[in-house]
């Protein structure tokens, strides 16, 4: 009998290729997810050094980072940007050159990359996947070991397909009980982080267990792994279950007829040995969790929203200075109500947010109503051009616009503002992105992490509301 | 990738945690396609008062005089301190790029996110999680006055005329960053246990192998 293992272990030990004696092993890596942005220095290494992908059946390429959010139809040529269209343009060359696999930027299936690859079954559970993006903690919903890489190990998986890797811990945290009204998976995982700190996974792979996170939709539990890196780990898993199969049943790229029967066996076992020992644990309890806003400059910088922006004495000593300089940038006082905050702008997208699941919360909130006349712009950025499809079959983009939203192309677009979508000096932002930095969303300006329907709510009022206590829910 | 042995420079404290990988090389320029030329813009929403992209020349804009690494005192030092979780947030390994393009060969910290800590070794930068009362030492003498340090790794050591620090660093990146080892070549020596595991792999789970397109 092996000793019960944790899911992490699983997945570590079905792709392990080859143990070193330093401690580091060798990793077969399934799938390898590229954008415009980490790629360029990797395949121009490959060029230089005369190497070939080892396998571009596992590769999938997509621009998103950098691509403008209008005026798509006119392809690569239409980017106005220069260095962007350079940049696009390279992606594309390289996907020639090296024969991978594109979805180009007209082409329906084109979007942010941790959008797109669950959505066509090219994340499936049980699958080692990488991608030149920190976010690729995302495919971990799938009990699919998923891990943001940098340039250089984007050129080493190209080259041979596998990865170095030294295992991480295996921490947990465990959601018990029923998430209350309003409250999403992205409340979830902004109160755990603010609970723990955005250090407390280095060096770990985080598996979230328990009732409340079992009771996430599949988007929910992309949400919830993909901010895992938040909170210091390079991976965060859930385990397989009925709603993971439900969803990657009939994917494109699915297994089929006997195949997936087969799958299906192998994968239900995609889940933690009872037994299996845990280096570190957390436990929360879903009722204690309340819709959340980040006030400061960091994703642990997060209260619940009928909760102040914290008052100087309540500060922890050794962050003390850290965060009073937070509130100094944000131009918030400590102890200010976080519902007084005055927003100028509101973004729903990026990686964490902008499923069709995503899509329908704010149509839900903001139907037959309009955006406050404070609000200078509201932007609705859908994660693909299949979640955009789906979205207007539904009708649901017509309830965005009529209530004074942009409804936009698929792209990374306001999260990080490689492109034209951006904040300016000051300017606040509900936004349902991960990273609340300084000047990430633009330069000077303020992020507020929300849940997709708390940033709707905040549109239309013009400041943040507690969503949990709306008639429109 | 260039040996590291030894390097000898100048300290430059940075007393903030969490200094996130978008505070060392804003989003903008991320669009470049090169390897090099990023140390202009290490920093950058600190180090100058107004905006820039790729584009901007440098000569053109307008530096914060209250940023400490602006002033003639510091703008040569090499060994970077700081708290923390440095090098947070993004992978983009255009961070490390920045920092090794300026001239910083060492950056000194009581932890590292995982992504960057391993960004810097594929790029001959040193990162040393040092713990927290030797990290406070050096903040104090670096303070007081300009600290020079020599960060030795084959006896990993750092040490000043009047003082020496131990570190520990993995024996593998060690070696590799002594060496100046190109990975790639490493693993291809195991290209036939690769392909013997993936014809497994093609037997057990063939939906992995499905062709995209």
């Amino acid at each position: 009998m092996t000793s019960p293992r944790t899911l992490y272990d699983k997945l570590w030990d079905r792709r392990c290729v080859k143990q070193n004696e330093d401690g580091t092993s060798l990793i077969y890596i399934d799938r390898h997810i590229v954008h415009e942005v980490s790629s360029a220095q990797a395949f121009e290494g490959l060029k230089a050094a005369g190497r070939k992908p080892w396998r571009t059946s596992a590769i999938i390429a997509t621009p998103d980072h950098n691509v403008p959010t209008t005026e798509r139809e006119k392809g690569i040529d239409g980017i106005t940007d220069d260095t962007s269209r350079i940049q696009v343009k390279t992606l594309d060359d390289n996907c020639n050159a090296f024969e991978v696999p594109q979805f180009a930027l007209k082409d329906k299936r084109q979007g942010i990359v941790h959008v797109i690859a669950p959505e066509q079954g090219l994340t499936l559970p049980g699958m080692t996947v990488v991608c030149g993006d920190s976010h690729t903690a995302t495919h971990g919903a799938f009990a699919a070991l998923g891990v943001g890489i940098g340039t250089s190990e984007v050129e080493h998986v190209l080259a041979t397909q596998c990865l170095i890797q030294r295992k991480a811990k295996n921490l947990r945290i465990d959601v018990s009980g029923q998430l209350g009204r309003g409250v999403t998976a992205k409340d979830v995982v902004l109160y755990i982080i603010s609970q723990i700190g955005t250090a407390a996974g280095t060096g770990c792979t985080i598996e979230f267990t328990g009732d409340a996170i079992y009771s996430l939709s599949m988007e929910g539990r992309m949400t919830l792994c993909n901010m895992a890196i938040e909170a210091g780990a390079r991976a965060g898993l859930v385990a397989y279950d009925a709603t993971t199969e439900a969803y990657v049943k009939d994917r494109p790229l699915a297994p089929k007829g006997a195949d997936w029967d087969k799958a299906v066996a192998m994968w239900r076992k995609l889940k933690s040995d009872d037994g299996a020992k845990f280096d570190i644990d957390y436990f929360f309890k879903a009722e204690d969790i309340r819709p959340q806003v980040s006030w400061g400059t960091s994703p642990e910088m997060v209260v619940a929203v009928d909760a102040t922006v914290p008052t100087v004495a309540s500060l922890p000593e050794n962050k003390s200075a850290d965060y009073q300089k937070a509130m100094q940038y944000m131009g918030l006082e400590p102890g200010q109500p976080i519902t007084s905050i005055q927003l100028d702008r509101v973004f729903v997208g990026s990686c964490t947010n902008s499923r069709i699941e995503d899509i329908r919360a704010v149509a839900e909130v903001v139907k037959g109503k309009h955006i406050a006349p404070t609000i200078k712009q509201a932007l609705v950025v859908p994660g693909s051009g299949l979640v955009k499809q789906q979205a207007e079959d539904e009708g649901l983009d017509k309830v965005i616009t009529a209530a004074g939203f942009e409804w936009r192309s698929p792209g990374c677009s306001m999260c990080l503002a490689m492109n034209a979508d951006r904040l300016y000096e000051g300017e606040h932002c509900a936004s349902t992105s991960n990273r609340n930095f300084e000047s990430r969303q633009g330069s000077g300006g303020r992020t507020h992490l929300v849940s997709p329907a708390m940033a709707a709510a905040a549109a239309i009022n013009g400041h943040f509301v507690d969503i949990s206590k709306e008639a429109a829910l | 990738m260039k040996p590291f042995t030894q390097h000898t420079g100048q300290v430059y404290p940075f007393d903030r945690a969490n200094i996130d990988t978008d505070a060392i090389l804003p989003k903008q320029y991320l669009k470049s396609i090169r390897k090099f030329g990023y140390g202009d813009w290490l920093f950058d929403d600190l180090r100058y008062l107004d905006g820039g992209d790729v584009t901007t020349p440098v000569s053109e804009r307008r530096k914060n005089p209250d940023f400490l690494l602006n002033h003639a005192d510091y703008a040569a030092s090499s060994v970077l301190l700081a708290r923390d979780n440095f090098g947070c947030g993004s992978s983009r390994e255009h961070a490390v790029w920045a920092l090794r393009d300026y001239g910083f060969a060492v950056v000194l910290a009581p932890s590292f996110a995982d992504i960057f800590y391993n960004n810097c070794f594929k790029n001959g930068l040193l990162p040393i999680a040092l713990p927290n009362e030797t990290i406070d030492e050096l903040f104090a003498m670096s303070q007081s006055e300009k600290l020079f340090v020599t960060v030795d790794l084959q006896t990993q050591s750092i040490f000043t005329e009047t003082h020496q620090w131990h570190f520990d660093i993995d024996e593998s990146r060690r070696q590799n960053l002594l060496e100046g080892l190109d990975e790639i070549s490493v693993t291809l020596k195991d290209a036939d246990t690769i392909h013997a595991f993936e014809d497994k792999l093609k037997q057990a789970e063939p939906w992995v192998f499905q062709n995209i397109l």
